[in-house]
């Protein structure tokens, strides 16, 4: 990847988690965990990847993701706020009554291109924009960003089997397989192990890539836009709280918010990356 | 009335969609693995690349035409009224209600005239279930003439839409020529000042033939044909019951959640009036040919005869 986009994509990708404790710790509640961990990928979708456009959010042709794992919305908003869908001033009122930003995404949002959050749904969705898009020939492709604790739910593979059936190759799902989950490790609630296997034996093209290297990031999206006739997956490992020591590969950061100290410890951690970063 | 034409109205389902095809270029239609039993497979027929069979996972096609309306289309998504609103109740609430996305849900073989399948199959909660999700139109026709027109309707209409089509051959009693279908417009079909009937689906008919019978009596019932439960009529309720002071819900579905409980959520708030109800007892129904079934569970137009009769004389 070229050095300086690079850079870019990382100085952009430490706002967006800046923005999601911003959101989290104003909300005094939320999923910081799982923010965090899809941050970067969020980062090179809507900063290096998708044909999006903040100023005309509806535009038909445009590139359309759904957050399957629907309760990290403070990634999403926090991204669509750094990419001008709305001002970054929203964070600060998520979850709040008379809010835009609501606690799981919500299509009404200017760059949210549909409500989700009930695990499982997501990927039927973004399988229902693909397969409208292969009929009338559209151009754009649709991603969607399923958890691998979510993964466990049965619509998913339903879907799997449709998006291959459908040879839907405008679709790219991202599994954040961060191993964690509500309960514990994936692996010890519910192992969807070996994934890769699982969704290549539904006639999917699978990706492994690491989730906080851009580089890794772009080969793996180019790699994905090579395949023809099949739906592809992504699946990037990752570390849950990416990017506030504390939070990181901690399961208790699943779905709490940080208090006054933490919160400052975080934004201080952050800030510090980025000045770094900014040089 | 023996020689009554008979059309079940999933086949005017099907018969609809196929004669609307070209009419409406936009329109898709998804089943799964019941094309020949809803009979979207009369689309199928004549539109093979705007049809799409989701096999048996009714979840995933609930959300596959969330994400088609989300593109602009109109997407049909037909199974069993078990299946479409029990199965996939939560994926029509988030994916499709909650975004108010234009989906429109062709729902069979409801209630308990699907017959011979038995209690697994025989779906007498759907329309309890549909009229809790905010924003969900609810229509339920009676006959071949309403169900078409129920269907072009509900293509002209932009949001979630909700219809419950039945697997037995009904009567066609509504004349294509005069009818016309507004949706959230019950229809007077009958004048009486002694009692009302408000009826729905395959029950219209029935109370249609038991306000005949109640007039040699001298029993003069109004007949409603409430075809939308959502948004409901509240108007044509209300001046009925103005005029009867007695009411009596009809439908082939429990009378929990269903038509009877609507037509009471708008008397007890505007015009409290004494409401009796014949539907499905709470309880399940059974194996057995779908005529039958309907005389046992009390869904015929005897049993509204006999049960407006007390009514009337309790009055």
């Amino acid at each position: 990847m070229d050095a300086t986009l690079k850079k870019q994509l990382e100085v952009t990708a430490c706002k967006i988690r800046l923005g999601i404790i911003e959101g989290v710790f104003n909300a005094k509640s939320g999923h910081p965990g799982g923010s965090l961990s899809i941050a970067d990928v969020m980062t090179y979708l809507y900063f290096a990847k998708m044909n999006v456009y903040p100023d005309k959010p509806d535009e038909p042709q445009r590139d359309r993701l759904v957050l399957s794992k629907g309760h990290t919305a403070p990634a999403l908003y926090s991204t669509l706020a750094q990419k001008g869908f709305f001002p970054t001033d929203e964070l600060k009122r998520l979850r709040h009554i008379g809010a835009m930003l609501q606690g799981h995404p919500c299509i009404t949002i200017p760059g949210v291109d549909m409500s989700s959050g009930s695990l499982g749904q997501g990927i039927s969705v973004a399988c229902g924009m693909a397969l409208s898009g292969k009929i009338t020939n559209d151009t754009y492709k649709v991603y969607t960003i399923l958890g691998d604790g979510e993964i466990e739910e049965g619509q998913v593979w339903e879907a799997a089997m449709f998006a291959a059936h459908y040879k839907l190759d405008n679709l790219v799902a991202i599994v954040d397989n961060n191993g964690l989950q509500i309960d514990g490790k994936v692996e010890d609630v519910m192992s969807v192990y070996p994934i890769a296997d699982k969704f290549e034996a539904f006639g999917w093209h699978a990706i492994s890539a690491d989730a906080h290297d851009f580089d890794a990031l772009e080969k793996a999206f180019d790699e994905a836009e090579t395949i023809a006739n099949q739906p592809v997956v992504i699946i990037l490992k990752s570390v849950k709280g990416k990017g506030v020591s504390f939070m990181e590969n901690n399961v208790a950061w699943h779905g709490s918010a940080p208090n006054k100290e933490q919160y400052d410890q975080a934004v201080a951690e952050l800030t510090a990356h980025l000045k770094e970063l900014e040089g | 009335m023996a020689d009554i034409k008979k059309i079940a109205t999933r086949e005017s389902y099907g018969n609809a969609l196929a004669e609307l095809g070209d009419k409406y270029e936009n329109l898709y239609v998804f089943d799964a693995d019941l094309a020949a039993a809803t009979k979207t497979g009369i689309f199928k027929k004549k539109f093979p690349d705007r049809f799409f069979d989701c096999g048996i996972a009714e979840s995933n096609m609930m959300g596959v035409a969330a994400g088609m309306a989300a593109t602009g289309k109109i997407p049909f998504v037909s199974t069993f009224a078990m299946f479409a609103a029990g199965r996939a109740f939560e994926q029509v609430r988030n994916s499709i209600g909650y975004p108010h996305l234009n989906v429109k849900i062709g729902a069979t073989h409801a209630g308990i005239s699907v017959g011979e399948d038995g209690a697994t199959h025989q779906c007498n909660e759907d329309i309890a279930l549909m009229r809790t999700i905010p924003g969900m139109t609810v229509i339920i026709p009676a006959d071949d003439v309403e169900a078409k027109a129920a269907v072009e309707a509900a293509i002209n209409y932009e949001g979630p839409v909700y219809m419950r089509f039945g697997r037995l051959a009904v009567p066609v009693f509504n004349d294509p020529a005069t009818y016309k279908f507004e949706i959230g417009k019950g229809i007077k079909l009958r004048d009486g000042n002694d009692i009302t009937i408000v009826a729905t689906g395959l029950m219209v008919y029935e109370a249609i033939e038991a306000a005949k019978t109640l007039a040699q009596e001298g029993i003069e019932a109004t007949v409603i044909n409430i075809h939308t439960i959502k948004p409901i009529d509240k108007d044509i309720i209300i001046e009925a019951a103005k005029k009867t002071n007695l009411v009596l819900t009809v439908e082939e579905h429990s009378v929990i959640g269903g038509l009877g409980e609507a037509v009471c959520d708008v008397l007890c708030e505007n015009y409290p009036t004494k409401v009796v109800k014949i539907g499905v007892n709470d309880e399940f129904g059974h194996s057995g040919p779908a005529v039958d079934l309907l005389k046992e569970f009390g869904l015929s137009a005897e049993n509204i005869v006999k049960t407006a009769r007390e009514a009337v004389k309790a009055k």
